[in-house]
């Protein structure tokens, strides 16, 4: 039994990428995930990525700030210390918007960046976790999940037959850990 | 989807459309000269006014539409252009119809008693129109509409709103001519022509649809001015042109016609639409938040008469339709998407939008003489609005169906539109 944990296909070429995505496909081997240096379109129809439920998050993290800053608006404008702002009756509603409006934003800016470390384990003064490190740079990388997947010589063969310029066995799923 | 597209194909007007367009020209006919015939011409003016607005501002929505897309160098939209633009080549009549109605209301005068004097009012512009206002000793001279006189007088008035007509007519003349032109020739040459011409009609359109706005409605009521006033018809002009243009295109598509429009392409109208909605409330509010909050007597005075119990269920009714029912029906991707949904909402945003303007006309022109509770919208509104709608679809289908295809074929862009994804 070989120590091989992953196998990964780098091509230098976003096309021929998608080839060999079809390629591995049609010869039914599970693909783990695809790393590529910049964002390529339709490539999470052709793995079958999720839609992501980024939306959701950021829709209650606005509602979060709306509530917060109302509410803090309501009990010292309205509840704790009423004060008479050019005649108009404590609880002005269109005065608080403004206000309600930027916290929404606020919070779902905050509320979007904290999210996208948690999922992407980025923090500050974290390595981040690099299956390989060209993929960060000019190389797009199929990686396949070795375990199970065997001749892993097949495999081999299929990504070298759709283009790729290096496979790599790799013993350690990640080659950058803290 | 078909796998094989036709380019030459061209679109045929014929059908249930035409017909029930012309009927619906017929009900307009109708209506209005029975609001003259029962004595309601001011009504009729009125509603004759918003409907030639609504009209004009749909169609230069689609002239905008065209030159945001080409200054923008926008790939996804090169399948839908011959839409926007046909509604360019519609605007010279929409233009022409809207000066005739100016023109008529300022011209056709009746006789209104004030205090046991009679004057003789013009049915539109009232405010500023009505010669005695600028009389010394007539009973009702108003020092502010004549030191405004300067500004607001019939012929530099007429000429303004001409001017700015012809030149958007202009404009939406030349990006259908450019594009007619590519199809036949071919090359980047009409490309880079419509770019530069799509630069100068924006920063123009940008500069003068305020005026244009300030003029046609505002000075309606002619000792009101609000600064916001201009960009908050800006964005009704554009959503509600928007939504327009989502229509026709799913109407098109449900004809068979524009085989390569997918829900792709219907998605970013519904993004626009959505966009838009919100960007009309931020304006919307940023008007009223200001006059709420400095309640200066003559701007409250727009709102004021606004609040009185006729118009308040319209007045909130408005917000209801133009931004509640987007926010909540259109943020989702999936409504974005559907067919049905897109042109319920298409559909409640026209209606909405129709809403807007009435209650940026109405109160101004019919209000002060007459008084109803709940009968301030009667049966000259819905048949002006029918009567407008019909004679809208049928110049704009048949203007598409002038154009040799119903794609620009050689647009450099064409095929990124064709494999858009979103």
């Amino acid at each position: 039994m070989s120590s091989t944990k992953f196998i990964l296909g780098l091509f230098d070429d976003p096309d021929v990428l998608l080839h060999g995505i079809d390629e591995l496909k049609k010869n039914s081997v599970p693909i783990y995930d695809v790393y590529t240096p910049m964002p390529i379109h339709g490539i999470e129809d052709k793995l079958g990525v999720k839609p992501s439920r980024l939306g959701y998050a950021a829709f209650m993290f606005g509602i979060l700030g709306g509530t917060t800053i109302f509410s803090i608006v309501y009990y010292t404008l309205v509840h704790d210390w009423p004060m008479n702002i050019g005649g108009k009756p404590a609880f002005a509603v269109p005065d608080f918007i403004p206000a309600t409006f930027e916290w929404t934003v606020l919070f779902t800016a905050f509320g979007m960046t904290i999210t996208f470390f948690f999922a992407t384990h980025l923090f500050p003064g974290r390595a981040p976790r690099v299956m390989d490190l060209r993929a960060t740079d000019d190389r797009f990388v199929i990686a396949i999940d070795a375990k199970g997947n065997v001749p892993h010589e097949d495999i081999t063969n299929i990504l070298r037959e759709a283009g790729a310029v290096e496979i790599k066995h790799n013993d350690r799923k990640y080659v950058s850990y803290e | 989807m078909k796998t094989h597209n036709s380019f030459d194909e061209q679109y045929q007007f014929t059908g249930k459309v035409k017909t029930w367009s012309l009927i619906a020209i017929v009900i307009g006919v109708v209506t209005i000269v029975a609001g003259f015939l029962t004595h309601h011409e001011q009504r009729t003016f009125s509603n004759l006014l918003l409907m030639g607005y609504y009209f004009t501002c749909v169609c230069a929505a689609g002239v905008m539409f065209c030159g945001i897309q080409y200054a923008a160098q926008a790939g996804w939209s090169a399948s839908i252009l011959r839409v926007p633009q046909a509604f360019g080549k519609v605007l010279p009549i929409a233009a022409l119809i809207l000066v005739v109605i100016i023109i008529a209301g300022l011209k056709m005068t009746h006789t209104v008693n004030v205090d046991g004097k009679n004057h003789i009012e013009p049915y539109l512009y009232a405010r500023w129109a009505t010669p005695d206002l600028r009389i010394k000793d007539s009973g009702i001279y108003d020092s502010v509409i004549a030191g405004k006189a300067g500004y607001l007088n019939v012929p530099y008035f007429l000429f303004r709103i001409i001017g700015m007509l012809a030149v958007y007519s202009f404009f939406g003349w030349l990006f259908a001519k450019y594009s007619r032109d590519e199809d036949e020739l071919g090359g980047m040459k009409y490309y880079n022509k419509s770019i530069v011409i799509s630069a100068i009609f924006l920063v123009l359109f940008g500069f003068t649809v305020p005026v244009f706005a300030f003029d046609t409605i505002m000075s309606l009521e002619a000792r009101w001015f609000s600064t916001m006033f201009g960009w908050y018809n800006l964005a009704g002009l554009w959503v509600s042109g928007l939504a327009a243009m989502t229509l026709i295109i799913i109407y098109l598509r449900k004809q068979g016609q524009l085989s390569w429009v997918t829900e792709n392409h219907l998605h970013n109208m519904g993004l626009f639409m959505f966009a838009f909605s919100v960007f009309w409330t931020y304006l919307w509010f940023a008007q009223f938040l200001l006059t709420y909050y400095a309640n200066i007597p003559e701007e409250s005075a727009y709102f004021f008469r606004r609040w009185e119990p006729d118009f308040k269920v319209w007045f909130w009714l408005n917000i209801v339709i133009n931004f509640g029912a987007p926010l909540l029906v259109l943020m989702q991707r999936d409504s974005k998407r559907y067919v049905g949904t897109l042109q319920v909402m298409a559909v409640v945003i026209i209606l909405g939008h129709w809403l807007d303007y009435f209650q940026m006309i109405a109160p101004n022109t019919i209000a002060p003489h007459e008084h109803w509770y709940w009968g301030v919208i009667s049966w000259v509104e819905p048949g002006v609005f029918i009567g407008f709608a019909g004679l809208f679809t049928f110049l704009a289908l048949s203007a598409l169906s002038k154009f040799k295809s119903l794609i620009p074929k050689n647009h450099p862009f064409l095929d990124e539109s064709l494999h858009h994804h979103i």
